[in-house]
């Protein structure tokens, strides 16, 4: 369209750094890109999700990791990392609302749990329970629709009010849904019972058994980690082009400063409502998928009530402690959140004040460390995971100058 | 390969068609209080095309709630407001914005997280014309839309002179470039009718000869109607083609700079009971903070 250079000199000189280097010393190389990761000649380059160099070679690497590892991790570790990239979903849509759009909900697990019992009606194969048992292809995308929907309908209500009062309305929400939950025993089996959730059929294609993925033969839990990590990628994606389109801006204007928002043409309500509408999708396809870390179990106990607020707390977690109002943020949190466990775990091994005989059981340290965690990003580094990892990226980017 | 575009070239809605005589925003009898407290009482002005308009007034004065009925943010117990033939009163400030009336804050207002580029492009948000569908795939026509609008936020940032600052948050800013960057947020709505509250409060005397400078281009090279709100009388006296004097929230004159600056009752109003060795205007108002904002 363009090849104006961004700053005010001519076209006619395309050598001209056009993005001034943010936090890093400006490189006075013969060469062009090697060290002048941010030079662009055309704003779609600048505007790019992956607009540096270095940017591109760690996700590359990243994703090659992940494409290799479940064949070099035993189960336990292949389920860790399941779980990480479906809460990562939940994560994601949490991040959306009360990061981006800064409206804090605690009636995630609520979404949630709506999506997983919504992901069971239609998947459902169980005769004891209500179920279409039609495919996830179905199923799954219906698992965001009905939270999406209930979530655009709930958000005039939380709308009118912000802060504490947001949370407590969640919250209240969280509890008359847990409520539903426990009482429709016929499609969610009731509490401390729950039923069997929909089978991960896609096109056909059993992933809950072992069989060949594109030609490589794999366990059953290989499958499902290459099924969700599809499915984090393409959530994570998606919501990064919304965050830094018109609609992510509005979001961070809505959270930031309101009367201004709306003085710039942001309608509050309405943006309001689609931070909530699509946060609650994200946590329906968390919750569609959710059975996939329980062994294929869905217990309503788990989205109502006090389990449904400790639910909603881990995601409020990993939001912070990955680092608000980022999507990297969100996927660090939830992994740090579902490895924190594991690494208490290994260590209680080698600290004898950890354990059964010890100062406090390995469960107890764990929730310790939890709110140590949240505590300590919270005062220390309230960007969170995404922030330490800026302030690594800045330093090296000076090296060796301290700014 | 595309040129650099002046600002005429790169923002083309600022100009309004009128017939002659009709003026671009008309204010009647406006009244507003906050229970006791009248915060507007019987406030009548008009405004003309390309006019700069300027209301002054000692502080607590009623300036900045104009504004906020102006805006929308404030509803006005009574009066009209009429703006290009369309009544104003009872509309949301987001459709007032819809109608192309941008706005400068008197305290700052930038969203102080997002980059200097993203709040320029949040003035463009109306200017923005794809869906939440299109934004979520970023294809096509919402990031053809974002970068044409990247390019006219560009010019914005040519235009004032902040192109180093392009990456900063808007909270990290030093405030002369806050304030400038609150202009090119107000310029980026492509607005019909401009809104400035206090675009010099607290700056230096070259922060201001800066911003004069600004306003002055913007009125030469967009022929946008402006309406402004200051307490330097300098700027206001230089700048302003008819002012309004207001005082607790009642007018007390208006016309031209040299008509208000010798109206005894704004010199009553700014310096108590008048004598004959009254100071002249601009010595006694300090750019002090006015206390009716947002």
């Amino acid at each position: 369209m363009t090849s104006r250079t961004a700053t005010s000199t001519p076209a006619s000189s395309p050598s001209t750094p056009t993005v001034p280097p943010t936090g890093s010393s400006a490189k006075t190389s013969s060469r062009l890109r090697r060290g002048r990761p941010e030079l662009y000649t055309d704003y779609a380059a600048d505007m790019a999700m992956f607009n540096t160099p270095a940017k591109r070679l760690w996700t590359g690497l990243l994703l090659v990791g992940l494409l290799i590892l479940p064949f070099y991790l035993d189960r336990s570790w292949t389920s860790l990392f399941i779980t990480v990239f479906i809460f990562a979903i939940g994560a994601i849509g949490l991040n959306l609302v009360s990061g981006y759009a800064g409206q804090v909900s605690l009636g995630h697990a609520f979404f949630i749990g709506l999506g997983a019992f919504t992901a069971a009606y239609f998947g459902g194969t169980d005769p004891n329970f209500l179920g279409l048992g039609l495919d996830m292809a179905i199923w799954l995308p219906m698992a965001g629709i009905v939270p999406a929907i209930v979530g655009w309908a709930v958000a005039p209500l939380a709308s009118r009010v912000r802060g504490l009062y947001l949370a407590i309305v969640t919250l209240g929400l969280l509890f008359v849904g847990g409520h539903f939950f426990n009482e429709f025993t016929s499609l969610t089996g009731g509490p401390n019972l729950g039923r069997t959730a929909a089978p991960p059929v896609l096109f056909g294609v059993d992933f809950s058994s072992a069989g060949p993925l594109l030609g490589i033969e794999m366990t059953a839990r290989q499958r499902i980690y290459f099924l969700t990590l599809v499915f984090v990628i393409v959530a994570a994606v998606l919501a990064r082009n919304l965050t830094r389109s018109k609609v992510g801006r509005a979001f961070a204007a809505v959270r930031d400063r309101d009367i201004a928002a709306e003085v710039m043409g942001v309608p509050l309500a309405r943006t309001k409502q689609s931070a909530f509408a699509i946060s609650s999708f994200y946590a329906g396809i968390c919750g569609g998928l959710i059975s996939l870390t329980s062994g294929g179990r869905l217990d309503p106990i788990n989205f109502a009530g006090a389990e449904g607020l400790f639910l909603s707390v881990t995601f409020l977690a990993m939001v912070l402690i990955g680092g608000p109002a980022t999507i990297s943020g969100s996927l660090m949190g939830a992994a740090f959140v579902v490895f924190l466990p594991r690494f208490v775990e290994t260590v209680a091994h080698y600290v004898p004040a950890i354990g059964s005989s010890g100062l406090f059981s390995v469960q107890q340290l764990e929730n310790i460390l939890f709110g140590v965690f949240i505590v300590a990003f919270l005062i220390l580094e309230p960007r969170g995971l995404f922030g330490l990892w800026l302030r690594v990226r800045n330093y090296w980017k000076a090296y060796p100058f301290s700014y | 390969m595309a040129m650099i575009r002046t600002l005429s070239e790169a923002l083309t809605g600022t100009s309004v068609d009128l017939a002659p005589g009709a003026k671009v925003l008309e204010v009647a009898d406006l009244e507003l209080s906050f229970g006791g407290t009248q915060a507007i009482d019987g406030v009548s002005f008009d405004v003309d095309r390309g006019e700069l308009f300027a209301i002054i007034g000692p502080n607590g004065a009623g300036k900045t709630s104009i504004f906020n009925c102006l805006s929308g943010v404030y509803r006005p117990q009574a009066g009209t407001i009429s703006y290009l033939g369309d009544d104003l009163l009872g509309h949301r400030p987001h459709a007032v914005a819809e109608r192309g009336i941008a706005r400068m804050f008197q305290n700052i207002e930038l969203f102080d997280n997002l980059t200097v580029l993203d709040n320029l492009m949040l003035g463009r948000h109306l200017h923005l014309d794809y869906s939440t569908f299109s934004a979520i795939v970023y294809h096509g026509r919402a990031k053809q839309r974002e970068l044409t609008n990247r390019r006219i936020v560009e010019d914005i940032i040519d235009f004032l002179e902040i192109e180093a600052f392009r990456k900063f948050p808007g909270g990290m800013l030093p405030y002369g470039v806050k304030k400038r960057v609150e202009l090119g947020r107000a310029l980026a709505m492509e607005p019909k009718l401009l809104l400035l509250d206090e675009p010099v409060a607290g700056m230096n005397v070259e922060e201001t000869e800066d911003m004069a400078r600004f306003i002055l281009d913007i009125r030469a090279e967009l022929d946008l109607t402006m309406i402004l709100v200051e307490h330097d009388m300098g700027l206001v006296m230089d700048l302003a083609d008819r002012i309004l004097a207001v005082d607790f929230g009642r007018p007390l004159a208006l016309g031209t700079p040299r008509e208000v600056q010798g109206d005894p009752a704004v010199i009553a109003a700014y310096l108590g009971e008048t004598d004959e060795d009254a100071a002249p205007l601009d010595a006694a108002a300090g750019p002090a903070a006015d206390q009716t904002s947002l």
